[in-house]
C-alpha cells in the first residue's frame, strides 16, 4: 500500500512537516460513522435475523437457543385458507393501486399545467388532508359508510337504495384509495412540472396531435414518476391492517391482520413471523418487477433519442 | 367547455379528499355523542379535551417522543452521514444498503421486528422501547436527508480550511456544518412528521403501559370515538393548517416548498 503512490506519500508527508497534527483528507470523518454501524446492526440486522430465525423453527419463543427447526409455519401458509387471505391481499392491494393511478394521473397533469402561481395552493391542499391523524381519517369513512352512516341516509333521502359495503372489501378499497391518492399525485408531479415545454412544442410542430403527444411524449417521460407513485401506493397497502381492521371488519381480513393477530393475540410468532417474511419477498420482487419496467424504459428512451 | 370539465374533475377528488376531514370537525361541535346524529351545537367537547387524563396523556406521550426522536435522529443520523459518506467504496454501499431497509421494509415488519427484539431479551415495553423504536426508524431519513447534500458539497473546502490550519473538529463546525444545514432541517421535519403520525410501530413497540394518541384512537375506534378526540384533532389540524399557510404566504415567491 505504501508503495502504490509515491507522489500522493510524499506530498502527505510534506504537509506534516508544516502541520504536525492536521489530517489532510476528510477521510478520518469516516469514524463518525462507526458508531451508527454498531446501532444498526443492534437495531436493524439482528431483529430482522430474529424473525428469519422464528419463520423456521418452533419451541419456546422466550429461550432462543432450546428452538428447533421446523417448516411449520410456512406450511401453513400454504392452507387454503391462509392462501387465500394471501392472494386477496396482493389483488386488493393491486386494485388500489390501479384506481389510484387512473384517478391521480389526471390530477397530476392539471396541477402541473396550472398556472404557477396557484400551483403551490392546490399542492397544499393535496397534503394538508394528511395532517388529521390516519386512523381519524379512516374512521371518519366508518361514519360515512356503515349501514346506518351518512351515505345510506342521504340515498335514503333521495330515494335511491342502500348501499351494504361497510364491513367489506369494497369499504378497503375505497379506504385505501383515499389514504394513499396523494402519494400517486406528487410523483407523477414533480415529473411532470420537469417536462421540457419545447418538447411538446416540437411534438405539435411535426404534427402530433393532443393524444399523440400524450402517448408518445408525456407518458414516457413521467414513467419514473408512475413507478415511484406505484411504489409509494402499493407497499402500505398490502401490508395495512388498519384499513381493512376498521372498514373491512372480520369478514376479508389480509396479510398485515394476520400478522397483526399472530403476534399481539395469538401469540404465534413462529406462524406470524413466517407471514412477515413472506410479506416482505412479496415487496421485493414487486420493487425489482417496477426498477425492471423503470429500467427497460431508460434504454428504450436512449433508443429513440 | 374543456376548463369546466377539468374543474368539475379537481373539485370531486378535492371533495372526496376533504369530506371525512370536514366530517370530522362537524361532529367535534355535535351535542349527540352517537356519529351520525345531529343533536345541536356545542363547545363541551373542546373543554372536555383539557379535562380528559387518557386523552391528556396520550397526547403528552405523541408530543414527547417526536421531540426526542426528532432531537436525537437528527443529531445522530447526521454524524452518521458525515462518517458514512467518507467510508469507503464497498462499507458505504453496505451500510447505505442496511440503512435503506427500515425505510423499504413495511411498518408492519418493522414493528414486528422490533418487538421481537425487545421481547426475546426481556425488555419490557414501554415508553423507553417505544422511543427507541421511532429513533431507529427516523435516523434513515435524517440520513437520505442530508447524503445529497455531503455529496454536493466539494471536498477540497474542508482539505482547505485544514490546511490553513483549521483543527478538523473546527472544519467539520465552520465548513462543513453550515453547508450541509438545510439537508438537516429538511430531515429533522421528516423525522418530526413520521413520528408524531406513526401508530403501526408503536402499536408493535409501546406495550400497555405508554399510549400516544394513535394508539388511543386505534382502542377506541371499534367501540366508537370520543367526540372530544375529534375537537382535539380539529384544533391540532387548524394549528397545522395555518402554519403550512404563513410559510406558504412567505415561500411564495420561492421556487418548490415541497421536495
Amino acid at each position: 500500500m505504501k508503495k502504490k503512490n509515491p507522489s500522493m506519500n510524499s506530498s502527505a508527508s510534506d504537509h506534516h512537516h508544516y502541520k504536525k497534527h492536521a489530517p489532510t483528507s476528510t477521510r478520518y470523518l469516516r469514524v463518525l460513522g462507526y458508531p451508527y454501524v454498531i446501532w444498526m446492526v443492534i437495531f436493524i440486522i439482528v431483529p430482522l435475523l430474529l424473525v428469519l430465525i422464528y419463520s423456521f423453527t418452533k419451541g419456546d419463543i422466550h429461550n432462543l437457543f432450546s428452538l428447533e427447526f421446523s417448516a411449520d409455519g410456512y406450511l401453513r401458509v400454504l392452507e387454503p385458507m391462509y392462501l387465500k387471505v394471501i392472494m386477496n391481499s396482493f389483488w386488493l392491494a393491486l386494485i388500489s393501486t390501479f384506481f389510484c393511478l387512473i384517478l391521480g394521473y389526471p390530477v397530476a397533469m392539471i396541477i402541473a399545467n396550472t398556472n404557477p402561481k396557484y400551483r403551490s395552493i392546490l399542492l397544499t391542499f393535496l397534503l394538508v388532508p394528511m395532517w388529521m391523524n390516519f386512523l381519524l381519517r379512516t374512521y371518519a369513512w366508518m361514519s360515512i359508510l356503515s349501514p346506518n352512516g351518512i351515505l345510506n341516509r342521504f340515498l335514503e333521502w333521495i330515494g335511491l337504495p342502500r348501499l351494504e359495503i361497510m364491513p367489506g372489501q369494497t369499504a378497503v378499497l375505497l379506504g385505501m384509495i383515499y389514504n394513499f391518492l396523494p402519494f400517486m399525485i406528487l410523483p407523477i408531479y414533480t415529473v411532470l412540472s420537469k417536462i421540457d415545454k419545447n418538447l411538446l412544442e416540437a411534438s405539435s410542430d411535426l404534427g402530433g396531435n393532443k393524444f399523440v403527444t400524450f402517448i408518445k411524449v408525456i407518458f414516457p417521460l413521467s414513467i419514473p414518476g408512475v413507478v415511484s407513485g406505484i411504489t409509494m401506493v402499493f407497499m402500505p397497502a398490502v401490508s395495512t391492517f388498519v384499513i381493512s381492521g376498521l372498514l373491512g371488519g372480520d369478514k376479508t381480513p389480509l396479510i398485515g391482520d394476520l400478522i397483526e393477530q399472530q403476534f399481539m393475540t395469538n401469540r404465534n410468532w413462529h406462524f406470524g413471523s413466517s407471514l412477515s417474511i413472506i410479506l416482505m419477498v412479496m415487496i421485493l420482487i414487486s420493487m425489482a418487477i417496477m426498477s425492471r419496467i423503470e429500467r427497460n424504459n431508460d434504454r428504450e428512451e436512449g433508443r429513440t433519442s | 367547455m374543456k376548463k369546466t370539465a377539468v374543474r368539475i374533475y379537481m373539485g370531486l377528488i378535492y371533495i372526496f379528499l376533504y369530506a371525512p376531514i370536514i366530517l370530522l370537525i362537524v361532529f367535534s361541535f355535535n351535542k349527540s355523542k352517537s356519529r351520525g346524529q345531529w343533536g345541536g351545537f356545542t363547545f363541551d367537547w373542546y373543554l372536555e379535551v383539557f379535562k380528559d387524563r387518557q386523552i391528556k396523556e396520550a397526547l403528552f406521550y405523541t408530543i414527547l417522543v417526536a421531540v426526542l426522536a426528532t432531537v436525537i435522529s437528527t443529531i445522530v443520523g447526521t454524524i452518521a452521514a458525515i462518517g458514512i459518506h467518507n467510508f469507503k467504496r464497498f462499507p458505504k454501499a453496505f451500510s447505505l444498503n442496511v440503512n435503506n431497509l427500515p425505510v423499504l421494509n413495511p411498518d408492519i415488519v418493522t414493528g414486528v421486528s422490533l418487538m421481537t427484539l425487545f421481547i426475546s431479551t426481556s425488555i419490557p415495553l414501554g415508553f423507553g422501547t417505544m422511543l427507541i423504536a421511532h429513533i431507529v426508524f427516523c435516523i434513515p431519513y435524517v440520513i437520505l436527508a442530508v447524503l445529497p447534500k455531503l455529496k454536493q458539497l466539494n471536498r477540497h473546502l474542508a482539505e482547505a480550511a485544514m490546511d490553513l490550519g483549521a483543527t478538523p473538529w473546527v472544519a467539520l463546525r465552520k465548513v462543513i456544518l453550515p453547508e450541509i444545514t438545510p439537508g438537516i432541517i429538511s430531515g429533522a421535519l421528516l423525522a418530526f412528521t413520521l413520528s408524531i403520525d406513526d401508530f403501526v410501530i408503536s402499536f408493535f413497540t409501546a406495550g400497555t403501559e405508554a399510549t400516544n394518541l394513535s394508539i388511543l384512537i386505534y382502542s377506541m375506534a371499534k367501540r366508537g370515538v370520543k367526540p372530544s378526540i375529534n375537537a382535539l384533532s380539529t384544533m391540532l389540524f387548524i394549528v397545522v393548517v395555518t402554519l403550512l399557510l404563513i410559510v406558504n404566504k412567505k415561500s411564495e415567491k420561492g421556487e418548490e416548498l415541497y421536495l
